[in-house]
């Protein structure tokens, strides 16, 4: 990192866009699994994400950004599909994150 | 260095006064200083106000302790505050009283001092219609004192103070107020 | 455009606060953020007047209150604004969580205040309370002595907050009521002097400038925070020049030169006061009676005191024949030793091996009156700690016991 001398006066950013760089997907505790077939591409989740990480190409919802996804679990909670127990049925999933981390 | 205590009741324009006599003077390219002692503004409230005039620039910042000049523009104060504090026997003391300066000096029982009155109040209701002593004193100030500042310096003060906020009727009654002053002020 | 009103240099009869508002005409900020709070509410009246009648181009914005005065200042100054506000006493206080904000941000907004106690006791004439509250927030802070200090200082300090060594807000300060509401003669220069001498406003990294998209006031965490207070510090370092510069180039426009401390017949001084604002008056005004008594006596007056010029004090106070020193504060620090000041030069002193006796000395709380007799008094208390006798940390002028 810069010493004094070299940041920015002000703590000014002058890179716009910067915050994609930092990967707020290491703070996930919790993932959201994504299950194309039930998804209706209601987009619901997409405005509700606070992170803008569902990724949407051609109208449609193809994946989780978890480089930045912080597993908060809104478009789990939001997403019309996703009710009740049948985990099958769904289209989002909240699962524990070291179910897809190797142990350190 | 000459300093002047000015006593009055609020809403009878000492401050105003006290501001033009030091714009007065320093259209007379004199230094001079006026410093109201704001307390709780009320009408009616004594107030005293301070002015200092000098050939020399002023650096001091606090009140008159020992002034060369006390005016009393009200004078239902005469015994109610000290008018003689830090005065000492050359001072000028002037005062809006129907009095002569003799009967004043029996009056107040006091040896001493230069005394000078004028009938400020009857001048402000004759010519303003108004209780406003204030500019009636500012010419009797600037007769009793010849060093402090011309009655020119003061006529022209008060017509840019005044100027555009009242009536020419009114800027012309101001100015026949002070000049009235100016003439009848009465010493000893 | 604003209309140019002062064509000529002219001497004028004017209060603290008229002064003060007529150098805001004259250097035409672009936003002014303003909420009313006595002795300061003239300026604004004054300032308004100026806006009303179209003689200035500045974006006048009256708020809801100081904390959102300075706020609106803050997000100005970020669009790349000259941004100016005004307060007084309790404002100011309320103000501290923003003076921060500003300094931290590095925005060089110019506040004048008029010095006010701070309630409880409401009380509304003068005393330091309110700077020396706001001391450690990072601001510049310059005091001055009468009306035409304070509008020569908040000219100069235009230049300074926004030299790009410094970047910080500027706080100048003026005596409530005691200057603010008095008459006196003030020098005033003429719009274009005072218009090319503050010159434009330069700012780096605007936010207006969506060319160049930036982010202000960002957060920074245990990681990077200290680095920037690092940089506050090298800022106010480099104040220390830059004020003084500025001051040099005030000297050649009008003849008066404004340094960091104003020394008055120290140099053959036994016993010498420090002191900042109004009172230096008074006192200068005692020196000399004390010295055509034969007294020993000197003067020196602080201007800015942040950055805390330490080592023009201690030079002047070693150059002097000195045998005690006696600090003038014109706030408490309750629990400490003495007063702000005093904490000031005691540090300047020790850290340079001068070990002086020195006394701390508290008047004019709340607007009580400090005149020739208390200065005198001031100098009695120095010259008993000088003779070796036993003087309390702070004394009390002018206190009824």
């Amino acid at each position: 990192m810069k010493g004094w001398k070299n940041l920015e006066i002000g703590a000014v950013i002058t890179e716009p866009g910067s915050s994609t760089v930092y990967k707020t997907g290491e703070w996930r505790a919790w993932r959201p699994v994504f299950q194309r077939e039930n998804c209706i591409d209601c987009m619901i989740c997409w405005v509700f994400c606070p992170d803008s990480s569902i990724i949407v190409e051609d109208n449609k919802v193809v994946a989780i950004d978890y480089e930045h996804c912080k597993g908060c679990g809104i478009c789990a909670f939001e997403c019309p599909k996703s009710k009740g127990d049948n985990e099958s049925k769904k289209a989002l999933i909240m699962k524990p994150e070291y179910l897809f981390r190797e142990e350190d | 260095m000459i300093e002047i205590r000015w006593h009055a009741r609020g809403g009878q324009g000492a401050v105003t006064a006290s501001k033009i006599l030091a714009s007065s003077a320093i259209r007379e390219r004199k230094y001079a200083q006026s410093a109201p002692d704001y307390g709780a503004e009320r009408a009616g409230a004594p107030l005293r106000s301070f002015n200092r005039v000098s050939e020399e620039p002023i650096t001091l910042h606090c009140m008159v302790l020992r002034p060369n000049i006390v005016v009393v523009v009200d004078p239902t104060l005469l015994k109610t505050v000290p008018i003689f504090e830090g005065t000492d026997e050359n001072a000028v003391i002037v005062v809006n009283t129907d009095k002569t300066p003799s009967e004043l000096r029996e009056y107040l029982g006091v040896k001493g001092r230069k005394i000078y009155t004028v009938n400020a109040s009857a001048i402000a209701m004759e010519e303003l219609k108004k209780p406003l002593m204030n500019i009636p004193m500012l010419g009797a100030i600037s007769k009793v004192i010849d060093a402090l500042v011309s009655i020119e310096s003061v006529e022209e003060d008060i017509k840019v103070t005044f100027g555009k906020k009242i009536s020419q009727e009114l800027l012309d009654a101001n100015l026949r107020a002070l000049e009235r002053a100016y003439k009848e002020v009465k010493g000893e | 455009m604003a209309v140019r009103l002062m064509t000529e240099r002219k001497v004028v009869p004017y209060t603290g606060n008229m002064a003060t508002a007529e150098a805001l005409r004259q250097i035409n900020p672009d936003v002014v953020a303003a909420y009313p709070i006595t002795p300061q509410t003239e300026i604004m009246h004054f300032f308004a007047n100026y806006v009303a009648n179209g003689l200035v181009d500045t974006e006048f914005m009256t708020v809801e209150s100081e904390h959102s005065a300075l706020s609106a200042a803050v997000g100005a100054a970020a669009a790349g604004a000259r941004a100016m506000t005004a307060t007084a006493g309790p404002g100011l206080a309320l103000m501290w969580e923003i003076l921060g904000v500003a300094s931290g941000m590095r925005l060089p907004i110019v506040i004048p205040v008029v010095n006010r106690a701070l309630s409880a006791p409401i009380n509304i004439h003068c005393d330091h309370s309110d700077m020396m509250g706001a001391r450690d927030q990072g601001c510049i802070m310059l005091f001055s002595e009468n009306a035409e200090e304070q509008y020569d200082n908040v000219i100069q300090a235009v230049r300074i907050a926004e030299d790009e060594r410094v970047r910080l807000p500027v706080i100048i300060g003026m005596d409530g009521f005691i200057i603010s509401h008095s008459i006196e003669n003030v020098s005033l220069l003429t719009d274009d002097e005072v218009k090319k001498f503050v010159g434009k406003q330069t700012l780096t990294h605007s936010l207006l400038d969506i060319d160049n998209p930036v982010t202000h006031g960002p957060i920074a965490m245990a990681d990077s925070y200290m680095e920037f207070k690092r940089q506050q510090r090298e800022a106010m370092m480099n104040a220390y020049k830059v004020i003084r510069e500025a001051g040099e180039e005030f000297a050649e426009l009008k003849g008066k030169k404004y340094e960091h401390i104003e020394t008055y017949k120290t140099e053959d001084a036994e016993y010498i006061l420090i002191v900042m604002g109004s009172a230096a008056g008074t006192a200068k005004y005692t020196v000399d009676g004390l010295r055509e008594k034969g007294e020993k006596v000197g003067l020196i007056k602080v201007r800015t005191f942040r950055p805390f010029p330490y080592y023009d004090v201690v030079d002047v106070i070693d150059a002097s024949n000195v045998k005690a020193i006696g600090v003038m504060d014109r706030a408490e620090t309750f629990g400490g030793y003495s007063g702000p000041l005093f904490e000031e030069v005691c540090t300047s002193l020790y850290t340079r091996g001068k070990i002086y006796p020195i006394t701390g000395i508290v008047y004019g709380l709340g607007g009580r009156d400090c005149n020739l007799n208390h200065i005198e008094e001031a100098f009695d208390v120095v010259k008993r700690k000088a003779a070796g006798m036993d003087v309390p940390p702070v004394t009390y002028l002018n206190l009824r016991v």
